[in-house]
């Protein structure tokens, strides 16, 4: 897969050629690791835990370290909850539909994210429901509903300027009467210091419940994967304003190299679940960190 | 964070203190701490590493005045120095030549089109020309549209060709219906590509080769992380751009992708982007972006007085 690409190849240099673990070999390990955008304190989280276990057992060779340096990034990501629920696109069977409404910064991929999901819940077999809650950016509407198009789902949308939380009632409500499994709400994206915005986006949240008591059962973070220590703050703030239950990270088939994920993994107890690794409907991949930590490693020795 | 960095400066510097004067040993322990302010803030780590051993010796010998602590003294000459690279000279607009043609170029998302229109605003207002807005993406879903909206707004003509799938096409025609029409400034928004993407990547060179503008401006997230030098240095690769657009300023970023960006490349700031309607675009003022880095708030001042 393309996020592998230029991800720790740069450790493997720092690694290479190396036949004892010293201060230089931490200090070029600290900078592959804060030039993946891991951040300042989940990196000396990493490098404290590998000089610990290297202070036991001088002796440990670069392989070694290799291996000791995939636990460590590894425990980081282990420590956040496990959740792969999607890799099937099954739905749970406790209720019905099941709306997830998706949160994010401006351009972070909400809006393209809604449109792949829709694409493997339809692959899947379920019922999809779009709805376009997005009403103030420019053709926000139009670009949503060119994905339900394209995915051949049923989308609720009002006019431009419309209340959001209207829309995304409506949305729920119309998905409830015409038995659908999945709602989708697509929202405008919004800096996260911008206080109204993220009050109208409780609001939002607040309608659907009205709409379908006990939802919306999940509430997708979208973060823009080459995005650096600001991602943090967003998972900060959409947690307040609206509880994010899951993080989906676009964007990563740049050279970004997605160490955004461990700094998250590490500072959140939010599970990522998508990651996004291009504009098709076809890019979007289940997170699995067994997997996304193997294949940093792929090729390194 | 100005708080925390500059306290944490004073207790790097606590073991000398009453000596009076910054020593190349106290400075050594507060690089550390300044260059990991400098990484949070998201400026990539090699230029923050060359940034901070420029300061090691810019500081080593500097007296510190006893109103203000070393700590804060530091803290003012990083300041310094950071304005000093982001600066340089004036980065006026050129719009010379019939039409004058400007080029839109960045990564997706990153605020290109809102920022097409912000110009176009910008040029018809200020500078009293009459641009011509051209709608070159032709992948985005609705990208068209939405650049129709935008220039509906602000009373700006778009140029589009909904069916015609070649971009170079699209903007030589463009250039031809601006001369009909008198318009004197055309402002080409492109579609947002990632600078790996080879066949993206020609197609903006391209559209480049084709109509020679005399801006080509590459517009850039200012939340990006530690891969913005190597967009930065991709895009300028493949366009040699004349100038930067910092969007989405009105967020918290630190905004450290903009001395990456600036050392990186050495292109000038030309605008900074603050909001999502039309009115929201401004000049970079180099001091600013310096103490936003830093996290400041009245420091300096209080420094320039004592
Ligand atoms: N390369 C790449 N581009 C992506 C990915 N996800 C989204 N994009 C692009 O990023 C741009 C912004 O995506 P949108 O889905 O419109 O983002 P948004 O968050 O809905 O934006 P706003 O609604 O304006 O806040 C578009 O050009 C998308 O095609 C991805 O995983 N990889
Ligand atoms: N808050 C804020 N939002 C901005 C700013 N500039 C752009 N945006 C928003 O960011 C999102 C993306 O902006 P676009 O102009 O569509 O970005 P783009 O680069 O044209 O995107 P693509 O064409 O998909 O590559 C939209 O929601 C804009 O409203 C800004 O300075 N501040
Ligand atoms: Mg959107
Ligand atoms: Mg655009």
């Amino acid at each position: 897969q393309k996020t592998k690409e230029g991800f720790f190849d740069k450790l493997t240099k720092v690694i290479a050629g190396k036949s004892t673990v010293d201060e230089e070999v931490l200090d070029d390990l600290e900078n592959a690791l804060v030039s993946a955008d891991v951040g300042v304190d989940t990196t000396i989280k990493i490098i404290d835990g590998i000089e610990k276990r290297v202070a036991k057992d001088k002796y440990i060779n670069t392989s070694e370290l290799n291996r000791i340096l995939k636990e460590e990034i590894q425990s980081v990501l282990i420590d956040s909850p496990v959740d792969t629920s999607y890799k099937s696109y099954e739905l749970p069977s406790t209720h019905k539909p099941h709306v997830i409404l998706i949160v994010g910064v401006n351009g972070a991929g909400k809006t393209t994210t809604i449109g792949k999901l829709a694409h493997n819940f339809t692959l899947a077999g379920k019922k999809v429901l779009l709805g376009a809650a997005d009403t103030f950016r420019a053709a926000a509407v139009d670009q949503l509903d060119i994905w339900s198009q394209r995915a051949k789902v049923s989308i609720v949308k009002h006019s431009m300027g419309a209340d959001p939380s209207a829309v995304a009632f409506d949305a729920v409500q119309s998905a409830v009467a015409k038995d659908m499994d999945v709602v989708l709400i697509d929202t405008a994206g919004r800096l996260h210091n911008k206080i109204h915005l993220m009050d109208e986006l409780s609001k939002i949240k607040r309608s659907v419940n009205k709409a379908l008591p006990g939802s919306p059962h999940e509430v997708l973070l979208v973060l823009d994967g080459s995005t650096g220590q600001n991602a943090l703050e967003q998972a900060r703030q959409f947690t307040g304003a609206t509880d994010v239950t899951a993080i989906a990270i676009t964007k990563l088939d740049g050279t970004a190299k997605g160490g955004v994920v461990l700094a998250i993994a590490d500072q959140f107890k939010i599970p990522v679940k998508f990651i996004g690794v291009g504009e098709k409907a076809t890019d979007l991949l289940v997170f699995d960190k067994k997997e996304f930590v193997d294949s940093l490693f792929e090729g390194v020795k | 964070m100005f708080e925390s960095l500059s306290d944490k400066l004073d207790s790097a510097f606590k073991n000398l203190k009453g000596q009076g004067r910054i020593t190349e040993l106290n400075v050594a322990s507060t690089v550390k701490e300044i260059r990991r302010a400098l990484v949070d803030a998201d400026v990539n780590y090699k230029i923050a590493k060359d940034f901070t051993d420029s300061i090691k010796e810019k500081a080593t010998g500097e007296k510190v005045i006893n109103s203000i602590s070393p700590g804060q003294l530091m803290v003012k000459i990083v300041k310094d120095e950071l304005t000093e690279l982001m600066g340089g000279s004036e980065a006026e607009l050129d719009l010379s030549g019939n039409p004058a043609i400007i080029l839109i170029a960045g990564l997706q998302g990153s605020g290109k089109t809102t920022f097409s229109g912000k110009l176009a605003n910008y040029i018809k207002t200020k500078k009293g020309k009459s641009p011509l807005l051209v709608a070159a993406d032709i992948y985005r879903p609705a990208a068209i549209e939405q650049l129709k909206i935008l220039g509906e707004q602000i009373n700006v003509e778009v140029y589009s060709e909904p069916e015609n799938k070649d971009a170079v096409a699209i903007v030589q025609n463009a250039i031809k219906e601006a001369k009909s029409k008198n318009k004197n400034v055309v402002i080409i928004d492109t579609a947002g590509r990632l600078a790996i993407d080879e066949v993206m990547m020609t197609e903006v060179a391209n559209i480049k080769n084709a109509v020679s503008p005399k801006e080509i401006l590459f517009v850039v997230d200012s939340m990006t992380g530690q891969d913005a030098v190597n967009t930065a240095a991709a895009f300028n690769q493949r366009l040699d751009y004349s100038g930067v657009v910092l969007t989405k300023l009105d967020g918290d970023t630190r905004g450290g992708a903009a001395i990456s960006i600036k050392s990186t490349v050495n292109k000038p700031i030309k605008f900074v982007s603050s909001g999502e309607k039309m009115d929201t675009l401004d000049v970079f003022y180099p001091e600013r972006m310096a103490q936003r880095i830093l996290g400041m708030g009245d420091i300096v001042s209080l420094v320039e007085k004592a």
